[in-house]
């Protein structure tokens, strides 16, 4: 008879109790898994897809929404710029490499982007069948559009004006699918590539159509295309030294706005970040109830029990294993909580996933990471802690005394 | 051989109680008489090594057993004293065999299932092996308690009122069986009571007065 399976059996000799407070320590713990998973596994896919971008430069605005829009293709654009500015900033010595973007067509909700070769040394793109796009007209969509949108090369869709799912079709040209991207993990896996001339031929003829069809865009839309605009573009730095002089000298351009990735990442983390700390605390306060909990039970269990451990010490038990019959009867309850608790986690964070419907952040159960080790850890202490004060107790019993009390 | 020597024991100073010398060969029966009040369970604990007296010697099987450290006490007396209580305090979420089991692994013995199966049988409770104390009967629980107390064989078996709370018909069954089986294990018996009906089974009694 190990003191572990003492511990056990007179554990589960009280089933209720014991579950009672299993599932306290659990549900503690799967708050803090999920929150610890989605929080890591958000600030991964906002680093990877921004690992390469150093600046991006749009029309003034919001420059979270810029970032947003720009890299990772969530929010509305601030609008357009033109493309002479941007080509000129291109030129800029300071600057290593510049990716136009232009947005502004969806097919079924997926965004299509027209950009040029730089966007795909920028993300080292490959392609899994066909080739990457050339001619106006030609798109290359990334793996998961391919397998949700059930697109093959060779295929032929229609884009609509819109950056979500809307019957405005420009019905007059046609894309046609000529390569399909190997997958990346990041942002293009959900993207359509075409040349930024195919995004503009889309709202050249409707304009020209426009009196008889009544198109929303009217006249803006004309201006427009004589002075050539584009949406965005990433910026990769020369050297190091840009970081003081490029953004500055952006902002001065009237038009333009500057924003940096990095930044308005930690802008947005630390806005997310007081929902994501008050849950923490929440989490915390369960698992501190729980463990006062199993305190409690122990200490009164012991009280009940104290003649069964002074009966332990005449059939040969030393103190010390009194003490560590004690202590693991704490232990249990609180390492299979929280193992279930993380276990738990994972399995909830993996159905939110199942039911996100934005691909673009989607969360999941299967990845593991080191801070759940300091998860078992801190269940340990926890344990430790709500049954020292019992286990004490039960090392310094005085037998004699408890046991002429009856 | 069991003696104790100038004992003597006070609680916080109060009167003190003092013990006049005893000595007991080995495989030899004694009655232990004394009223309540009159130190009797204070001596089976000094006896039993759970209490250490004031003053005095005690020495079990030529161990003076208050010199030992408290751990190895501890170990010594689960293998050489067997104790039954008034009541028979099994643990009550082990089952009738785990409860011996514990005693063998207490006593750091090895596990030796032949030797349960040995004892619960002449105590005739073998058929209850696996079931959980609160599904015996009070007799039955009090066959266990002794079945528990000469498990590792011990030299000294000590029992404290062991009839009080048993009608005559059992308290007769249990006195002879705790009587057969410190003649079975070659144990020496001490039985502590104020009951009237145990007095005849025994020839040796040591009074408390």
């Amino acid at each position: 008879m190990s003191p572990l399976k003492i511990s056990w059996k007179s554990l589960w000799s009280k089933p209720l109790s014991a579950w009672l407070n299993i599932m306290l320590i659990a549900f503690g713990t799967s708050i803090l898994t999920i929150l610890l998973l989605a929080s890591s596994q958000i600030e991964d896919k906002l680093n990877n897809n921004s690992k390469d971008i150093d600046l991006v430069v749009g029309a003034k605005g919001s420059p979270l929404q810029l970032i947003l829009s720009s890299i990772y293709y969530i929010d509305f654009p601030t609008g357009n710029i033109p493309l002479k500015e941007a080509n000129e900033l291109s030129k800029n010595p300071f600057v290593k490499r510049a990716t136009p973007l232009a947005l502004g067509d969806n097919y079924n909700g997926v965004r299509i982007v027209g950009t040029d070769s730089n966007f795909v040394s920028l993300y080292s793109l490959k392609t899994q069948s066909g080739k990457f796009w050339k001619a106006d007209l030609e798109a290359t969509i990334g793996s998961i559009v391919a397998k949700e949108q059930n697109l093959k090369v060779g295929d032929t869709f229609y884009g609509a004006h819109g950056l979500t799912e809307n019957k405005d079709q420009h019905k007059d040209h046609k894309y046609k699918v000529v390569g399909i991207l190997a997958p990346q993990g990041n942002v293009t896996d959900n993207l359509i590539l075409t040349n930024i001339a195919s995004i503009w031929k889309m709202h050249e003829e409707p304009h020209e159509q426009k009196e008889d069809e009544e198109h929303d865009h009217g006249k803006e839309e004309a201006v427009e295309i004589q002075n050539r605009e584009i949406t965005s573009l990433l910026i990769q730095y020369r050297s190091p030294m840009s970081v003081a002089m490029f953004p500055r000298m952006v902002n001065q351009m009237t038009s333009l706005q500057s924003a940096s990735p990095a930044m308005e990442s930690t802008r947005l983390f630390s806005l997310i970040g007081v929902g994501v700390d008050t849950l923490q605390w929440f989490a915390v306060l369960i698992m501190l109830i729980a463990a006062i909990s199993v305190f409690v039970n122990l200490y009164n269990s012991l009280k009940e029990r104290n003649y069964d451990l002074a009966v332990m010490r005449t059939l040969g038990a030393s103190r010390s294993k009194l003490f560590v019959i004690v202590i693991l009867e704490g232990l249990i309850v609180t390492i299979a909580g929280t193992i279930i608790g993380i276990a738990l986690g994972h399995f909830v964070l993996e159905l939110i996933g199942n039911y996100q419907e934005s691909s673009q952040a989607k969360l999941s159960g299967s990845i593991f990471i080191t801070s759940e080790f300091y998860l078992l850890l801190a269940g340990l202490g926890i344990g430790i802690f709500a049954s020292i004060i019992p286990a004490i107790q039960a090392y310094s019993s005085n037998i004699s005394k408890i046991l002429a009390k009856n | 051989m069991i003696s104790i020597k100038s004992v003597a024991h006070s609680y916080n100073n109060n009167q003190q109680l003092s013990f006049k010398d005893w000595q007991i060969n080995d495989g030899e029966q004694w009655l232990l008489l004394g009223e309540s009040g009159s130190g009797k369970t204070t001596l089976l604990h000094i006896l039993t090594g759970i209490l250490k007296p004031q003053h005095g010697e005690v020495s079990v099987s030529d161990t003076s057993i208050y010199n030992l450290s408290s751990k190895n006490l501890d170990q010594f007396r689960g293998r050489n004293i067997g104790i039954i209580f008034q009541r028979p305090h099994l643990i009550k979420s082990l089952t009738i065999a785990e409860n011996l089991l514990l005693a063998q692994s207490f006593a750091q013995l090895p596990e030796d299932h032949r030797r349960i199966d040995e004892v619960l049988e002449s105590l005739d409770i073998l058929h209850k092996k696996n079931a959980y104390p609160n599904e015996l009967s009070q007799g039955q629980l009090q066959r266990v308690s002794i079945a528990r107390a000469v498990i590792n064989k011990p030299a000294l078996l000590i029992a404290d009122e062991p009839t009080s709370s048993l009608d005559d018909k059992n308290a007769e069954s249990v006195l002879q069986l705790l009587i057969q089986q410190s003649g079975l294990n070659k144990a020496t018996l001490i039985v502590a009571t104020h009951d009237k009906r145990v007095k005849d089974a025994f020839t040796n009694t040591y009074n408390l007065v």
